[in-house]
């Protein structure tokens, strides 16, 4: 496992992740009687599901020669076969037969990682499996709510996924990255709050009385046919420890007490986010849009899904190309502006996990 | 995190060392590069045994967070070859090789209800595991059988952290274990893990699978250390590389076939993986089979053993005072790949 340097300022350029906690592995649709590989926290697993449709997370690479199991088939009624000398693991990582033997070799296992399927999506746990509580799933019930509708994609993002919580973390980047869709200069001129306690990062912003952003205008006609007029925009970003951030976003009618709790009046979504580290320089980058209007519209669940797969491809393009600056200057560090205070916050969190696991090495 | 079986070999500190049983001594290391033990974990270390090193595997009794504190205990072995007479005599202060915790005998998390089952010195395996299936507040039962409870390490502190989990049988105290009726109290949602001598586990094992349970649920380890029968001296042949050699009792078929220059195959010298396997040509004598790799019917075939643990002895019946005091030692003619 790879050491963390620690650096007093909390802006390492490629941070660890902690491995006591639950990282999404696949949506839940994903995860079949077909056996898929994917790497989560730098380790391989084959995914798969049993005859009585429980997700399982398999270490993926047989005990006897290491082939990868994800190449087998599923087996019996919890079983996956390897597809290279025939040896069947049960869904314990077990062995439950061996070849041209008559017994089992008792240490013939490969590890089975704690599972919990919530929110439509499948999480593993890569840690010490006696601290595996269902409970610490991270807050994201919008996913699988009738009061919210929505969808959501992946993207495989080729970055250190501090750079993506980053990025979320502070959304003035909108109105350069995204001028086209959610950006405009209110963005950078508002004020924001943050907050924070053991395992969360909350940031909220708020802009009064501004003209809606292309994307958001379409969203207040899908309810309100027809809608011109000023609006106020909410930005209210909360992160959960280590690495899932719902955005509470949306714009209501000016002036109709929107910032006071009455959102009657305006049109509201969710941006679900949950980053999963795949290596120190890449992960999956699992999101969806929910919204609590206009439930029945499949329609707009698409359209919402297309334009926020638009958006997000346009942060795609930037955290790659900014993770390949940091490994072409090595010798230059990040420094830090005060609208990143909520991904500042993040980073310390996140590093005293890693010091919870004795995985943050402070440097000398 | 997934367990790594990479040995990384270190230096190790003793710091304490306790007389905690007959015969059984608690030694606490320090590793110089410590790890955390989970629970089933073991350590190799380097022992000395009559100025020549040899190596031994000893179950992680506690350990701290940090691993910085590792507790191993050992019992003196009246048929030792001289390991653990070696980790009799350690005091603190005194340094060996180590390799950090290694993890054949894993805890799942999760099962419905655990049996876990020590027999003597295997109580060492069983300890670390116990102890988190409490912290789980899982469903489990400890059950701990030895011959008189002089012998029976950690006793009253196992009692005392696992109150009625816990379940003694003492020989002595007539008492024993009924495995049978153990092996009753088991269903398809229950873990057995037991930790103790082959005779022990043999019989749990023959249960278990005539009640029809997974075998796959049931764990144990085994460091090929104990058989059916005490060790005896006997004299392996292999007719057609003109060997012939007398297998102490100290000493395992293989070290004396590699001693007299036989280029032997092997892997786990454990009796698990089976390929130091040979074939039996003649025996005059019976095989103490001591592996986990044939089946019964193939140990009662008796045409092939595992030669890293397993042994030839004179008795045909398993008593001791079945075998001839006036007759010479077993012998088994092998051939080797």
């Amino acid at each position: 496992m790879t050491a963390v340097q620690s650096t007093s300022s909390t802006t390492n350029k490629v941070l660890g992740h902690p491995l006591n906690a639950w990282y999404v592995a696949a949506w839940d649709h994903e995860v079949t009687r077909k056996p898929m590989s994917r790497r989560v926290a730098n380790r391989p697993l084959a995914l798969y599901r049993t005859e009585d449709g429980k997700a399982v997370a398999l270490a993926d690479a047989c005990w006897h020669r290491l082939a990868p199991l994800s190449m087998g088939k599923t087996m019996g009624k919890d079983g996956i076969q390897c597809p290279y000398h025939g040896i069947v693991y049960n869904s314990a990582g077990r062995c439950v037969s061996m070849p041209a033997q008559e017994t089992i070799n008792p240490s013939a296992t490969v590890p089975s990682f704690p599972v919990v399927e919530r929110y439509r999506y499948v999480w593993v746990w890569l840690g010490d499996p006696t601290k595996a509580d269902p409970d610490l799933v991270p807050d994201m019930h919008q996913m699988s709510s009738e009061e919210w509708a929505g969808d959501g994609e992946t993207i495989h993002a080729d970055c250190n996924y501090q750079l993506v919580l980053d990025n979320l973390m502070d959304l003035t980047h909108e109105e350069f990255v995204h001028s086209s869709s959610i950006g405009q200069e209110e963005l950078s001129e508002s004020d924001f709050e943050v907050t924070h306690d053991g395992s969360t990062v909350t940031v909220s912003r708020w802009m009064h009385n501004i003209d809606a952003p292309p994307f958001w205008l379409k969203n207040m006609r899908d309810k309100f046919p027809g809608f011109e007029g000023k609006v106020d925009r909410w930005q209210i970003i909360t992160f959960q420890a280590p690495s899932t951030i719902n955005i509470d976003v949306g714009v209501a009618k000016a002036g109709t007490g929107a910032p006071e709790g009455d959102r009657s009046q305006g049109v509201n979504g969710f941006v679900m986010n949950t980053i999963t580290p795949e290596t120190d320089r890449s992960c999956h980058y699992f999101w969806a849009f929910m919204r609590n209007y206009r439930l029945e519209s499949q329609l707009i669940t698409t359209q919402l899904r297309n334009g926020v797969h638009g958006v997000f491809g346009e942060d795609e393009e930037m955290l790659k190309a900014q993770q390949a600056a940091i490994d072409a200057n090595p010798d230059y560090e990040f420094y830090n502006l005060n609208i990143d205070a909520g991904g500042m916050w993040v980073r310390r969190l996140i590093e005293r996990m890693l010091e919870a696991e004795g995985r943050l090495v402070p440097t000398a | 995190m997934a367990a790594t079986n990479v040995e990384v070999w270190q230096q190790a500190t003793v710091i304490e060392t306790q007389s905690i049983a007959t015969d059984i001594q608690r030694i606490v290391l320090e590793p110089s590069a410590p790890k955390k033990a989970e629970p089933g974990s073991h350590v190799d270390l380097k022992v000395m045994i009559d100025g020549e090193q040899d190596k031994r595997s000893y179950s992680v009794v506690e350990s701290s967070e940090d691993g910085k504190r590792l507790a191993i205990s050992v019992m003196k072995a009246p048929q030792s070859r001289g390991g653990s007479l070696f980790m009799h005599t350690l005091k603190p202060g005194d340094t060996l090789e180590i390799t950090q915790p290694l993890q054949n005998f894993p805890l799942r998390v999760g099962a419905e209800r655990y049996i876990l089952l020590a027999g003597g010195i295997g109580i060492t395996a069983m300890i670390n595991m116990a102890r988190v299936l409490k912290n789980l507040k899982a469903d489990y039962t400890f059950v701990y059988a030895g011959r008189n409870r002089a012998a029976m390490a950690y006793l009253p502190e196992l009692q005392e952290l696992h109150g009625d989990n816990l379940v003694v049988h003492v020989d002595d105290e007539g008492t024993s274990l009924k495995v049978d009726e153990l092996v009753a109290s088991a269903d398809l949602e229950t873990e057995l893990y037991m930790c103790g001598p082959i005779r022990l586990m043999d019989v749990v094992r023959r249960a278990w699978t005539e009640r029809e349970l997974n075998l796959p649920d049931l764990r144990y380890e085994t460091f090929g250390n104990s058989g059916w029968y005490d060790p005896e001296e006997f004299i392996v042949r292999i007719p057609r590389l003109g060997v012939e050699a007398k297998v102490g009792q100290g000493r395992s078929m293989l070290e004396t076939l590699e001693d007299a220059g036989v280029d032997m195959m092997f892997d786990c010298r454990k009796g698990e993986c089976g390929l130091c396997e040979v074939r039996i040509l003649e025996l005059d004598g019976a095989v103490d089979h001591r592996d986990v790799f044939y089946s019964e019917r193939q140990q009662h075939a008796a045409a092939k053993m595992c030669c890293c643990v397993s042994r030839a002895v004179t008795s045909k019946t398993g008593a001791k005072s079945d075998a001839d005091p006036h007759r010479g030692p077993a012998v088994v003619t092998i051939e080797v790949s």
